[in-house]
């Protein structure tokens, strides 16, 4: 059982729950393969999906996994809401709240927003990105993938590459390895990367054939231009020259190496089209495994609903 | 505890209730196994080997979890939330005859969710119910078509019942007055 009502961060989450939330999903999968793709479990439950930056993929799995789970969903984009007729935050969410949904599925672009509703309203917080913070799902949908390939976290190491600095799949994904015994390596240009990550026990380098020498796991990060305020990389092609993830940099990892990304992917920027569509990507598995890995949380974030606040 | 039913009764039950299916069924062609997770699950394949010693016929067996389509999932003064835990049925269940096998029948409403889930498999041609233990207090219309063993029962008490592969041992134990939260559905 989980001790928090909400999923705001990998950070309030002991490793016995990360394993309880895995396991969960693990009995969510068999659910895709049935002829009618859906459990009662959440019937007449509402949720909303409120997304205030673009999103495709981590919306739609949202999306997949409410209604494999029988919950009503509401999705709704920043466009087209109120915020844009200048509306405060709490506000729309008041709003929201007076419609007495059971759950909501927020994304926003500043750190810690989801840890503010989560304070101030009733209904249950699922974050699913704030900032450069946290990205909770997505770090458990990784280590999903992980331990579905490597059956372990402990002594792994796992390399993570690209711009680290705006990326709150870094963090969470940071945290989750750390709890669950993996070594992080963390690699980028030197000025993408974040100076607290030392405190985080990760082993920081610019070199990625350092990164990935040996690697069990590497996980490449996107180059995230609409958080560059900034001159960070000389150019795209320089950065894929020294930080690109080539076929001869994967021949420096374990013969039986996985590569990852969150999606979506920059080809010839941060990944090499035959390294993304070659046979050790499990990226396309992520994707799959990521509908699982939120129907865990969303089921079992339902049975804390009564749970008195 | 007092015991109810000893591992060789336990065997024997469960023989008898093999020779009923081949009977009512008149073999088992079309027939497959279902176990209610957890201990209709190695109920079933018990079930299943002792068809095999009298027909020499293998029957297809898989096992089903309920958790996601029980009734009380909000209900949590009853206990903690029960652990999902995986569905298995490697085969069509459509136009098969299904025996769903469960420990205990009870309230009846682990069978509605049993069958509810059932029928997100397919169209089964029929399916019948064995239980190695009926306790009788029904709260929904639902019967069982091969029982172990008929236990009359107060509402106080609880019915547990221990299986070697799970518990290290064969046995039915009928506990009163009951605490919290006994092992019974």
């Amino acid at each position: 059982m989980l001790k928090s009502r909400h999923l705001l961060g990998i950070a309030d989450l002991e490793p016995a729950e990360i394993t309880l939330i895995l396991d969960t999903a693990e009995a969510m999968t068999e659910i895709a393969a049935r002829p009618i793709k859906k459990v009662p479990a959440l019937r007449g439950r509402t949720v909303v999906n409120l997304f205030f930056e673009p999103s495709t993929r981590t919306r739609m799995s949202f999306e997949v996994a409410e209604k494999r789970l029988s919950a009503d969903t509401l999705s709704i984009a920043v466009a087209q809401s109120s915020v844009t007729k200048g509306e405060t935050l709490l506000d729309t969410i008041r709003n929201l709240e007076a419609m007495s949904p059971d759950m909501i599925v927020m994304r926003h672009a500043s750190s810690g927003a989801p840890h503010l509703l989560a304070r101030l309203c009733r209904s249950v917080i699922i974050n699913a990105g704030d900032g450069m913070h946290e990205h909770p799902t997505q770090a458990l949908l990784d280590a999903y993938t992980i331990r579905e390939h490597k059956k372990r976290f402990d002594g792994l190491k796992v390399a993570i590459v690209g711009d680290l600095m705006h990326s709150r799949v870094l963090r969470s994904n940071v945290q989750l390895l750390n709890k669950m015994g993996a070594q992080v390596w963390a690699c980028a240009p030197a000025t993408l990367m974040p100076a607290e990550l030392a405190r985080f026990g990760v082993r920081a380098t610019t070199s990625i054939d350092e990164a990935v020498a040996d690697a069990d796991v590497i996980m490449m990060l996107r180059i995230q231009h609409e958080r560059m305020h900034g001159h960070f990389i000389p150019s795209t092609r320089e950065y894929f020259t020294l930080f690109g993830l080539t076929p001869a940099r994967v021949a420096r990892a374990k013969p039986d190496v996985i590569i990852m990304h969150p999606g979506p992917m920059n080809r010839g920027v941060e990944i090499d089209s035959d390294v993304a569509d070659g046979p050790y990507s499990v990226i396309l598995e992520q994707v799959t495994n990521g509908v699982a890995v939120r129907m865990a949380v969303l089921y079992l974030l339902a049975g804390q609903e009564a749970a008195p606040d | 505890m007092p015991q109810v039913m000893d591992a060789d009764r336990m065997s024997r039950a469960l023989t008898r209730i093999a020779h009923e299916i081949l009977e009512r069924n008149r073999g088992t062609s079309d027939l497959a196994l279902v176990g209610i997770r957890t201990r209709g699950v190695p109920l079933a394949r018990r079930i299943a080997r002792s068809l095999r010693e009298i027909n020499h016929e293998e029957i297809p067996t898989g096992s089903l979890d309920i958790t996601l389509y029980r009734d009380d999932l909000m209900r949590h003064a009853v206990g903690p939330q029960p652990v999902v835990r995986r569905t298995e049925i490697p085969f069509s269940i459509d136009d098969q005859r299904i025996l769903l096998v469960d420990d205990v029948l009870y309230t009846g409403r682990t069978i509605r969710s049993a069958l509810d889930a059932l029928i997100d498999f397919g169209r089964p041609r029929s399916i019948q119910l064995i239980v190695l233990v009926d306790r009788g207090h029904r709260e929904l219309p639902i019967k069982a078509d091969y029982v172990g063993k008929n236990l009359p029962t107060s509402l106080k008490q609880s019915v547990q019942v221990r299986l070697q592969e799970i518990d290290g041992e064969d046995e039915v134990l009928l506990d009163d007055p009951a605490p919290a939260g006994g092992a019974s559905c």
